[in-house]
């Protein structure tokens, strides 16, 4: 095996200085009766060639995204990455890693959490952000169970346009608390300060909306602070608030949220990077990893993980979580794609971002029997097609379009008819051309 | 002093947001066309405060701040339970792949039938090796596939109509396992270890009753020992109604050679990242798929596969068969994970993979019988598995701490093992060396180790208190940060002021 260095002799010489006959012998305290006898029945070790192959093959039985006209989005974004993001990723030393529990020699991990969790801090207007969670689905499920935590309060109200993919994530992972879903309702923005109440520990509101709708948070903060809730505001599209207000400037209290879009590929759903970031007065009760100035016996500037006594290695069954890692490469290759982007970069993808979905929308709106359920959004927008969209997607596919994502494939209760529809800086004008052609011959 | 505070190859690296400015960019992107714009009154109207650095800053910035990191690359990482093995990069270009990266999780299904082979293939070798019945493959990390076992458990004593309130954790447990269980609202009942370091099955009869659920129990265990009632205290939970919950840290010990299902484990992690090299990434993303017996198969989280290849994205697609208890995370799971760890398990085959497990194994007790005279090995009289338990006994009097011994070891170019882990012995040393280690290799560090031993003996103390001399910083005052954390970038007072 060519990742093994112990030669036949070598493991003749190891085990006379343990002073045993065979390795065997070091599994005596395994029942005998439980011993694999022989190999287990699997292929044996194939060449670094015949691996290539087989996983080639596999891969190539794939529509790519970058195949042909794409506008899937709903929670997962494609988006251009420079190329020197994963060039710098693949360094030895960020890729092969451990957590920074040894500051001294970590210092590089350390400088980067630091570093990114002011961008995200500052990208969603926040005063302070996590090291990063799973992914937004996780990072919104433990906002709520964090809320819940903070205000003493077991409800939360989840706004109608959730992703319901988070919804389900919520409702699955927030032990011991009650969640009321709002119903779906992809035409209009939401109302849901009828729903609060001085029982409910947070509202969970998505902005932009799983139909695309940009969500005005003020009213829904002002209404959660008079009754004593948090604002939990979660969002899929990082890139959107290069172009929109950050939820922190509209009241948010606890703001997550996926940020695959920027840095990241889609890589089928995973791995991801959850944002978690909120105010400094809560910064005790936010779960995950923290990274945090310090300094060294000398006095030079470093940096250290810390406010880890909130974490499971310490208070085991007190933690304040089961959280135990973060998606340290995936924020770096974030941190990276930002600082790549700078203000001026991240305005103008956002921009590009936007135009590509409002030509897009355009040229839909324009399809006979198709209608654009939107009347604000950033990338992506909610269609309504003549038939069930799932077959309209799946006839698209077979002209080599991905169309979208039907809304009913993540919402039973949804009407069948209605597709999510993205447009990212890839989305050329010929791909909306051919989208809106395929769709008027459907 | 030099003037620019860097020394030679030991560069001080400012913060990008020392040096970088709003106006640069590193990408070239197009003009944006001229649209009617659709963002309503919500456009964003105020500056971000975000600053950018050109491409070649970018890349100088990051690759000197990746020189100030340890990584396996660069040298033995013996963390004990941690298990830094070799990183293959093959793997990483299997996983870049455009049919594996560049595909969406929502698009059709039927645009993906690679991506499903692929986890289907993944599932079926982590059911044979294990010898379990059923996989769900999406837990995100290690800690979540605790989380998604013990749901699973949860589900299965509900759908029999009971209700049990308890969990059983031996003392030397990873910290996730009772944290996990407590998340779910069960109380934790802790299980003293026997003096040789493993849990007999009397102390386990002894604290079941009908309120226990399950035992979540790390085989090999968190002292580096096989545990050899195993068998028998899986039977007694079964025989009570509960389940035996496997935490899968330690798998790497025992693939090819014992199967956790033949135990009589019902649920049971696998942390990708450790036993199938998956790379740590300075902290994640791991990965955790959670494998389940005949008894609990029915109740995993959704997405699962079929093993007729069907995917099954909610609960009310299922035949009846499968009592899916959830959802815990949007879309698959970490496919590009899956991808790293079958190109690793095709790579090495059944063969290899037993005989990773050996040299592991191999390795350490090597380590262990080099050191035993100079080091306290905590359970002597056992062979060790794939790590290695020590603990300060052999510093008593020098005024030396575990702490200390570590930083020592920075200085001589290794990453110190895992310490104060687990809780059961007083200043725990423990040793994963892997299989990943040349005799070369070992035999540098068990010189080191030696060499510290003694120089501890012999009183040599500031060679410990004053380490670390050689990393990029001196020891860290973590006091300060975590008595008045500073968690973000803040621009000093007068260039604020400039600023505005």
């Amino acid at each position: 095996m060519r990742y093994h260095p112990l030669t036949a002799d070598d493991r003749a010489l190891m085990l006379e200085r343990i002073g045993i006959e065979s390795v065997d012998d070091l599994f005596a305290d395994v029942p005998a009766k439980h011993w694999v006898d022989g190999l287990l029945p699997l292929p044996t070790g194939q060449s670094e060639m015949a691996v290539e192959r087989a996983l080639s093959k596999m891969a190539r039985k794939n529509h790519a995204a970058g195949d042909g006209p794409f506008f899937v989005g709903a929670g997962a974004y494609r988006h251009h990455v420079p190329a020197s993001v994963d060039h710098l990723i693949q360094r030895s030393e960020f890729l092969t890693s451990y957590t920074p529990y040894q500051a001294e020699i970590s210092q590089g991990t350390l400088q980067v959490l630091f570093e990114f969790q002011t961008q995200v801090a500052r990208l969603t207007g926040m005063e302070v952000a996590n090291a990063s969670m799973y992914d937004g689905s996780t990072a919104a499920a433990e906002a709520v169970m964090m809320a819940a935590r903070t205000t003493r309060r077991r409800k939360a109200v989840l706004a109608g346009g959730l992703h319901p993919q988070y919804r389900d994530v919520i409702e699955t992972i927030a032990t011991g608390v009650d969640v009321t879903a709002l119903p779906a309702d992809p035409r209009a923005t939401e109302d849901i300060v009828a729903s609060i109440d001085d029982t409910v520990a947070c509202v969970v509101v998505q902005t932009p909306s799983f139909y695309g709708h940009l969500i005005d948070l003020k009213p829904i903060a002002e209404a959660a602070h008079a009754a004593g809730a948090l604002l939990v505001a979660v969002f899929t599209e990082p890139v959107a608030f290069g172009a929109i207000e950050a939820p922190g400037a509209m009241g948010a209290d606890i703001v997550v949220g996926e940020g695959q879009g920027i840095g990241n590929a889609l890589n089928f759903g995973g791995p991801y990077v959850g944002l978690f970031a909120t105010q400094k007065k809560f910064v005790r009760q936010m779960p995950g990893r923290l990274a945090g100035e310090t300094q060294d016996t000398e006095g030079k500037r470093g940096f250290a993980l810390t406010l880890n006594t909130r974490e499971q290695h310490i208070r085991r069954d007190k933690a304040t979580s089961n959280i135990c890692t973060n998606s340290g490469l995936c924020a770096l290759a974030f941190s990276i794609h930002m600082t790549l982007l700078g203000e001026a970069g991240l305005s103008r993808l956002s921009a590009l971002n936007h135009a590509a979905a409002v030509k897009t929308a355009e040229a839909l709106a324009a399809v006979p029997g198709v209608e654009v359920l939107n009347d604000t959004f950033f990338n992506e927008f909610t269609v309504q097609v003549p038939g069930d969209a799932a077959e309209v997607i799946e006839r698209l596919a077979a002209k080599g379009i991905l169309g979208g994502v039907p809304v009913s494939r993540l919402d039973p209760d949804a009407d069948r008819d209605l597709m999510v529809v993205a447009a990212t800086e890839l989305t050329t004008d010929d791909d909306i051309a051919s989208l809106a052609a395929a769709l008027g011959e459907i | 002093m030099t003037f620019t505070k860097n020394e030679a190859l030991e560069i001080h690296e400012p913060l990008l947001f020392e040096v970088g400015r709003l106006e640069n960019t590193g990408v070239d992107l197009p003009e944006p066309p001229k649209v009617k714009s659709r963002l309503g009154s919500l456009a964003r109207k105020s500056a971000i405060d975000l600053p950018g650095l050109t491409e070649p800053e970018t890349m100088r910035h990051y690759v000197r701040l990746s020189r100030q990191n340890y990584a396996i690359d660069l040298g033995m990482y013996p963390l004990g339970s941690c298990t830094m093995k070799h990183n293959p990069r093959l793997n990483e270009k299997m996983a870049r792949l455009p049919g594996f990266a560049d595909i969406h999780p929502l698009q059709p299904v039927s645009t993906v039938p690679g991506a499903l082979e692929l986890m289907g293939e993944l599932s079926r070798w982590l059911c044979v090796m294990t010898g379990m019945e059923a996989v769900a493959l999406s837990p995100k990390a290690g800690a979540q596939g605790e989380l998604a076992g013990m749901m699973a458990i949860r589900a299965a004593i509900a759908a029999k109509g009971e209700t049990r309130t308890t969990v059983l954790v031996p003392e030397s447990a990873h910290g996730t396992n009772p944290a996990t269980a407590a998340a779910l609202g069960y109380k934790v009942r802790s299980i003293k270890a026997r003096s040789d370091g493993t849990v007999s099955v009397e102390a386990v009869k002894e604290a079941i009753d009908s309120d226990v659920a399950a035992i979540m129990l790390t085989n090999p265990n968190t002292c580096g020992l096989f545990e050899p009632e195993i068998a028998e205290i899986a039977a007694a939970l079964h025989e009570a109604g509960a389940y035996f919950y496997g935490d899968g840290a330690n798998f790497n010990a025992i693939v090819g050679k014992t199967r956790p299902g033949d135990l009589g484990v019902d649920a049971m992690h696998i942390n990708l990242h450790k036993t199938f090299s998956t790379p740590h990434g300075g902290g994640g993303p791991g990965s955790g798929p959670v494998v389940l017996s005949e008894r609990l198969a029915p109740f995993a989280p959704v997405p699962f596969l079929r093993a007729d290849g069907t995917l099954v994205e909610r609960a009310d697609q299922t035949t009846g068969e499968e009592l899916p208890f959830g959802r815990l995370t949007a879309f698959h799971g970490q496919m590009g994970m899956y991808v790293r760890a079958l190109s690793y398990m095709m790579s090495h085959g059944a063969d290899g993979l037993r005989e990773a497990s050996e040299d592991a194994v191999l390795a350490a007790n090597y380590i262990k019988a080099s050191l035993s005279d100079v080091m306290t090995v905590s359970f002597p009289e056992k062979p060790a598995m794939h790590e290695v338990l020590f603990d300060d006994r052999f510093l008593k009097g020098t005024g030396i701490t575990t702490l200390d011994f570590a930083k020592a070891l920075i200085d001589e170019g290794f990453h110190p093992m895992t310490m104060y882990f687990p809780l059961v012995v007083s200043g725990a040393m423990l040793v994963e060396p892997t299989e990943s280690e040349s005799l070369a290799s070992l035999d540098l560090f068990i010189a080191t180790m030696r060499d510290l031993a003694k120089a501890a003996r012999n009183g040599d103390t500031e060679r410990f208190t004053e380490a670390p001399r050689f990393a990029p910083r001196r020891r860290l005052d973590e006091t300060r940060a975590a008595r008045k954390p500073v968690l973000t970038y803040e621009a000093p007072a007068p260039l604020a002021e400039a600023a505005e």
